[in-house]
């Protein structure tokens, strides 16, 4: 990395000279010292491509989607939001919008794309899918207030979210959802619990699981009818 | 130690080695060819003798090893062999009510470290076969015959459930005195047959009903006032053992109310102490609402006098009806839907005045009227005759409807009396389909169905000159079950909140085996039913998962 780049004046203040990282891409740490000012105008025009009324909505979302060539459903989209820390689903405000693009260290569409691949890589790591999964229930709360998501909506998401990793859990424990009629809602417990349960607990023949244990309610049921049904 | 040295190294040790071979040579033979209770006779003498012997020749000192020897050898080497003696072994002198054999058993195996557990545990086995056969009885003189008979069974089986826990009580005094590994063995044995659901009622509805059997006028147990008490004494004994106590609590009020109001209570001093029995039992929380529902008859009484007096002084109020009303205490009774039944007219003045009177005495409280439990005597101005029919309001305002009108409709009664089909079908079906028929149906179907109309029986005649019309009452049961469990749900939940909030933090076993504990003395939960109230605390940010460890919980202040 050219030391000459530590001597160009940067005008963006709150840019922390930690450019030397490990990761550093030849090209990319320089961005950090392009005028901050220029860069940041450049995240505000592309934000505008699909903003509405000062804010990316699900319309804006759907275009970017197509821009990026990503069905709109697709989990990377999630990842996204999940990196931008957005709050409302389906959504992006202009701040999350920049905020999320500067720590990509993203300007535009192509870059975006990239990152977007890379992102993949960062999620998937333990410390980042176990915040990313809790997100995915959270940002699925849409009323104020709200603190469980109905079932139709908690299978597609364990099937995004999950799936990939923990395929025939997943299938199964969809399977149950739909069959059951204890539970027609899921609150962010009974989430956290089912990554837990993926994590921890041996599959198919869940030898180690113990239900005199704190396991929600309705992962004991699934087991129980795991038991009766799939032996 | 010095002067004891010799005597025990060069006699006592050879002494007892020896005492302990020929002993053990005996026991070999006698366990063979005699029967527990003969070999048992046999142990006792050689024990008897050993102590003698050391009385008269040897140091005291080898008493208790002497005797330890020799229990070795007779009673602890071949302890399993002789209690479970096909014939003759513990199984089989419980069978035979072998007393004073099981007196011995007991006193030979008491001085033994656990040796007393093995038999502890045939009689608990012993007790829990016999109290499973009387149900077993129960239930299949419930599915066979069904109906009235099988409903007879049921109070049977309490009665003999009674005499076989006297039975072994005696038993637990008398042959085992009084120790504690037999108390427990009795409690546990009960515990697991006194649970078992009969005929589609469970245990807590056996018993409420057997209680209100014996508390009600014309119940089947006609006994006196002493053997009244005591088997009122007994069957809160046996409630003991029952451990959804808050269902009986509910099963027994619901009764107690249709004895109280219904005037069907036979004794007042039998329903008072048996209260005091419960209440001594269970604690006070258990029998408060009942308490007031008994005193809320009497003041009822009080007040019916003070409403006469208030009539005789204001004679133009007077609704030209004798009228008398029970006022209840909404929170000791159990809860009763009030209806919005049309009152005939004449009903409406007697609301009317009764509120004008209440008001003079009370202007804080508000009066909901429950028609579906008043009565009324009407004079039915038959062709032959007059007769008095002894109805429920309900059945009343039916009746009156036909004194403006000759032939009505289902659907013209439904209407004008504002009741709901469940109420209306079971009303007509006890006017013209039973035992009296004061309605003529068309058509003379046995059932009640939306397209029928209903005449007056003008021709209705019976010998007696005033008859009781009765109406069959709902089956509460379901809505009882149901209001028990919501009532869980809430003891569950404050249960849960009580600890956490004294433990601020704790694990998952601990907190459901302490929410268990607390809970025991009325119900035992289901361990998935206090997951699922955790559940609904953690969502009510009452309790929190802790992060690092999810088995622990948190209490959110």
């Amino acid at each position: 990395m050219p030391r000459a780049s530590s001597k160009r004046k940067s005008s963006a203040p709150q840019n922390p000279p930690a450019v030397k990282s490990s990761n550093a891409r030849s090209g990319t740490s320089t961005h950090l010292f392009y005028s901050g000012k220029a860069k940041a105008k450049e995240i505000e025009n592309f934000f505008d491509k699909y903003a509405n009324g000062g804010i990316i909505d699900p319309d804006g979302i759907v275009t970017l989607c197509k821009d990026l060539e990503l069905e709109y459903t697709d989990v990377r989209i999630l990842m996204l939001a999940w990196k931008l820390k957005a709050v409302k689903l389906g959504y992006f405000t202009q701040d999350e919008w920049e905020t999320g693009l500067k720590t990509l260290q993203v300007n535009n569409l192509s870059k975006l794309k990239k990152a977007i691949s890379e992102l993949e890589k960062e999620v998937r790591t333990p410390p980042n899918f176990a915040d990313f999964y809790s997100f995915a229930f959270r940002y699925h709360l849409t009323e104020e207030k709200q603190k469980n998501i109905d079932i139709e909506t908690i299978c597609e998401l364990l099937n995004l979210v999950l799936g990939p990793q923990f395929r025939r859990q997943v299938d199964l424990l969809i399977d149950y959802l739909k069959v059951q009629s204890n539970y027609k809602v899921i609150n962010l417990d009974q989430w956290l619990g089912i990554f837990r349960f993926c994590n921890e607990i041996s599959f198919p023949d869940l030898e180690n699981y113990d239900e005199t244990q704190a396991w929600p309610l309705i992962l004991d049921n699934f087991v129980d009818w795991l038991r009766e049904n799939h032996r | 130690m010095g002067q004891m040295d010799s005597y025990e190294k060069d006699f006592e040790e050879h002494m007892l080695q020896d005492t302990g071979a020929y002993y053990s040579r005996k026991a070999s033979n006698w366990i063979l060819e005699d029967s527990c209770p003969e070999y048992m006779i046999k142990a006792e003498e050689c024990l008897k003798k050993e102590r003698d012997r050391v009385s008269h020749y040897l140091h005291s000192s080898s008493e208790p090893k002497l005797v330890e020897k020799v229990q070795h050898e007779l009673l602890v080497v071949y302890a399993t062999e002789l209690l479970e003696k096909e014939q003759s072994g513990c199984r089989a002198l419980l069978r035979e009510d072998k007393v004073e054999d099981l007196s011995r058993m007991y006193r030979l195996y008491h001085k033994i470290p656990k040796g007393l557990e093995p038999v502890a545990n045939v009689f608990k086995q012993h007790i829990t076969a016999e109290g499973t056969v009387l149900v077993q009885q129960a239930e299949d003189a419930a599915t066979n015959q069904g109906g009235s008979s099988g409903a007879v069974q049921e109070q049977v089986l309490i009665r003999k459930i009674i005499e076989l826990h006297d039975k072994y009580m005696e038993y637990v005094t008398n042959c085992f005195i009084n120790h504690t590994l037999f108390h427990k063995a009795l409690k546990e044995a009960f515990e697991i047959f006194c649970n078992k659901a009969v005929g589609g009622s469970s245990s807590s509805e056996l018993l409420a009903t057997f209680c209100d059997n014996i508390l009600k006028k014309g119940g089947n147990e006609k006994l006196s006032d002493e053997a009244i008490e005591e088997t009122l004494e007994k069957v809160v004994k046996l409630l003991a053992y029952i451990s959804d106590k808050d269902l009986f609590a509910e099963f027994y009020r619901k009764k107690l109310a249709r004895r109280l109001l219904f005037d069907r209570s036979a004794n007042d001093d039998h329903e008072r102490s048996i209260l005091t029995k419960l209440k001594q039992q269970c604690g006070g929380q258990f029998t408060s609402k009942m308490e007031g529902m008994v005193t809320d008859l009497t003041l009822a009484r009080e007040n019916q006098t003070s409403f006469e007096e208030y009539l005789s002084n204001n004679q133009n109020a007077h609704p030209g009806i004798d009228l008398s009303v029970t006022v209840l205490t909404t929170g000791f009774w159990p809860s009763y839907k009030s209806s919005d039944l049309n009152l005939p007219s004449e009903m409406v003045k007697c609301v009317e005045v009764f509120k004008g009177f209440y008001e003079t005495k009370t202007k804080h409280r508000k009066l909901t009227w429950i028609y579906s439990l008043g009565q009324c005597n009407i004079n039915g101005k038959f062709e032959q005759k007059n007769i008095e029919l002894i109805v429920s309001t309900y059945q009343a305002a039916t009746l009156l409807l036909f004194n403006t009108s000759d032939r009505l409709s289902y659907s013209e009664i439904m209407t004008q009396l504002n009741l709901t089909h469940d109420d209306l079908v079971r009303l007509l079906h006890s006017l013209s389909c039973a035992k009296y028929k004061i309605l003529l149906k068309e058509p003379n179907t046995k059932t009640i169905s939306q397209s029928d109309h209903f005449e007056f029986n003008s021709k209705f005649t019976d010998r007696m000159r005033r008859i009781k019309i009765p109406l069959p009452p709902v089956d509460e049961r379901k809505k009882i079950v149901e209001d028990v469990d919501k009532d869980r749900r809430y003891a569950i939940d404050a249960a849960l909140v009580r600890i956490m909030k004294s433990r601020k933090v704790l694990g998952h076993q601990q907190l459901v085996s302490e929410c268990v504990e607390q809970l025991s003395r009325m119900f035992k939960p289901d361990i998935k039913a206090i997951k699922k109230r955790m559940e609904d605390l953690i969502t009510r940010d009452y309790l929190e998962r802790d992060k690092e460890n999810p088995n622990m919980f948190r209490y959110l202040a």
